[in-house]
């Protein structure tokens, strides 16, 4: 049963269907809790539409608005106060030193569908990034960048922060050079939206 | 067989015609390599016009490659719309934040004037004093971003998806909008003596854009709009995937398409052979750590996989090769093009 919900989720975003996501949500939570169908239904339909922009199946506008389209479903079922969706390190997620926010939404958006809540700084520069994570205690810090010089500058931002944030990253330089978050003291690099979510579940797990 | 040595602008065009000339052509699409070149900051070198035509004319005789560019930076034409330009010293100008902050705004939006805003007079400036210097030696490039992706800048991605989703009538607006500032920009650069414009559609893409919206709206919007442009016309993905509408971009009336190297050389080759030449696919941000070897082995690969019968001019992936790149393997990929670029690629028979 789990599988047929998982199909009709995943065709309903592909197909940009908020109608048929909602009826899906709403058959799926007379089977289980809500943060089940977020784990057993939501999470594997994005994981698989992530694995579709990896191949180049699925086009980003589809991955963008499959995210939006997520976080209204489990903002319904799972409000931001839900208890399940507190126990987790302290995450914030920015843009780095552009304006173009396109990847941050996904991933912000794939994490909330994901039933994580998390910081958004929106676009930041260097010390008001400094700063912010220091005063919020953030443990783990997601960075989008889409210009190579911010992507590289990100090994400044882990030396001022030093070894104890998990810092992760994502965005198109970091897809086009396999070996550059390692280059800038990354802990992990996500390809996708879906990666970020698997790669958040495991440091989640890691730090508490 | 010895071939007499040709123009750079009589081996792009035999290219062209999908036929071989005396070697593969080879665009080096550098730009703010001009500027240490004349040893001046980014910021100072893009402020005149006189600047980008003595840093392509320099780097043109460093590296015999095959085009000028007079591409200056991305955002200029949401600078020419009134939106905000930031430089950085290592690194492309990039735009500000969006100008159309709420949609409703597209209604009211107007083209800005080219024979009013002095950022791109700048362009055509340089473009007119490169075609004076150059005459018919070497295409000049000239470049306009589709009405199709020029949104990206104007209103943020993830605001420009939601329009084209949710708001047809004001996605139509802004097309409508865009179109006739791309056509009047594009043919003022020609005027000026640009040989042919690069049209950047990466959300046309299939990175971005699913085939079957892509055909609803990008590829229609291509179409009108590259037949009013009065000159030969590529089309840069600027990185993006293209291998799924290889077909549609040829209908839309390009003749050039920039690709990306998410995908197979070989394969882009074989599905464009005689409809369209492929520019590209070298990785620029991956060429930064190259070493000359590599850099040596990737040009010759890529000339295994496309050269073969001519219809395609070596690159990079994006149309802008990063500031971080070294002079060394600048220097290094035309020489290897130099070397095992030569018509015919007899040594492909070795090669397998």
């Amino acid at each position: 049963m789990i599988k047929k919900f998982v199909n009709e989720f995943e065709q309903a975003l592909l197909k940009l269907d908020r109608l048929t996501a909602r009826r899906v949500s709403v058959e799926a939570s007379r089977h289980f809790t809500a943060a089940k169908f977020v784990e057993k239904v939501v999470t594997p339909a994005l994981e698989r539409i992530g694995l579709g922009w990896e191949d180049g199946s699925v086009a980003l506008s589809q991955v963008y608005m499959s995210g939006r389209i997520s976080e209204e479903v489990v903002d319904a079922l799972l409000p931001p106060s839900a208890p399940e969706r507190t126990d987790q390190p302290r995450m914030a997620i920015a843009v780095f030193e552009d304006h173009h926010m396109l990847g941050k939404r996904i991933v912000y958006t794939m994490l909330r569908a994901s039933g994580f809540e998390l910081l958004d700084y929106g676009h930041v520069e260097m010390e008001g990034l400094i700063h912010r994570v220091k005063d919020d205690d953030v443990r783990v810090l997601l960075l989008s960048t889409l210009m190579l010089p911010s992507a590289l500058r990100i090994k400044e931002v882990r030396r001022r922060l030093g070894d104890d944030i998990k810092i992760i990253v994502g965005g198109a330089p970091f897809r086009f050079d396999d070996e550059l978050w390692v280059e800038v003291g990354a802990d992990a690099m996500g390809k996708s939206g879906a990666e970020a979510v698997g790669i958040i579940t495991r440091i989640a797990g890691d730090i508490s | 067989m010895t071939q007499k040595t040709m123009s750079s602008l009589q081996r792009v065009l035999t290219s062209l015609s999908h036929k071989e000339p005396d070697r593969v052509p080879f665009f080096l699409l550098t730009t703010m390599h001009g500027a240490k070149e004349l040893g001046i900051s980014i910021e100072q070198y893009f402020s005149q016009a006189r600047n980008v035509v003595e840093g392509q004319l320099r780097m043109r005789e460093k590296y015999r490659h095959d085009c000028y560019y007079s591409f200056f930076y991305a955002p200029i034409e949401v600078e020419a719309w009134g939106g905000e330009v930031l430089f950085y010293d290592d690194g492309p100008p990039n735009s500000g934040a969006p100008i159309i902050r709420n949609a409703e705004n597209i209604k009211h939006l107007t083209p800005p004037k080219i024979e009013e805003t002095p950022c791109l007079l700048k362009v055509l400036e340089a473009t007119r004093l490169l075609k004076n210097e150059v005459g018919d030696d070497a295409p000049i490039i000239g470049v306009a971003m589709s009405p199709y992706s020029l949104p990206v800048m104007q209103m943020g991605f993830d605001n420009y998806i939601e329009l084209m989703l949710d708001q047809p009538d004001l996605f139509a607006q802004l097309m409508k909008v865009n179109e006739a500032f791309c056509i009047a920009w594009s043919n003022a650069q020609l005027e000026a003596g640009a040989t042919a414009i690069c049209y950047f559609d990466p959300v046309s893409s299939t990175t971005i854009t699913p085939r079957e919206m892509y055909l609803k709206t990008g590829f229609n919007v291509a179409r009108q709009t590259l037949a009013q442009i009065k000159g030969p016309t590529a089309t840069h993905m600027a990185s993006g995937r293209c291998l799924p509408i290889v077909e549609d971009l040829a209908n839309t009336g390009t003749a050039i398409i920039g690709v990306s190297v998410l995908e197979d050389l070989a394969e882009l080759k074989s599905a464009c052979r005689g409809k369209l030449t492929v520019l590209g696919n070298l990785n620029g941000i991956e060429m930064r750590r190259w070493t000359l070897e590599q850099a040596e082995s990737k040009v010759k690969d890529a000339i295994a996989r496309a050269g073969s019968g001519g219809g395609f001019i070596l690159s990079d992936n994006h149309g802008e090769i990063p500031w971080q790149v070294s002079d060394e393997i600048l220097m290094a990929i035309s020489e290897a093009v130099h070397k095992w670029g030569k018509y015919p690629l007899t040594w492909l028979e070795d090669h397998g």
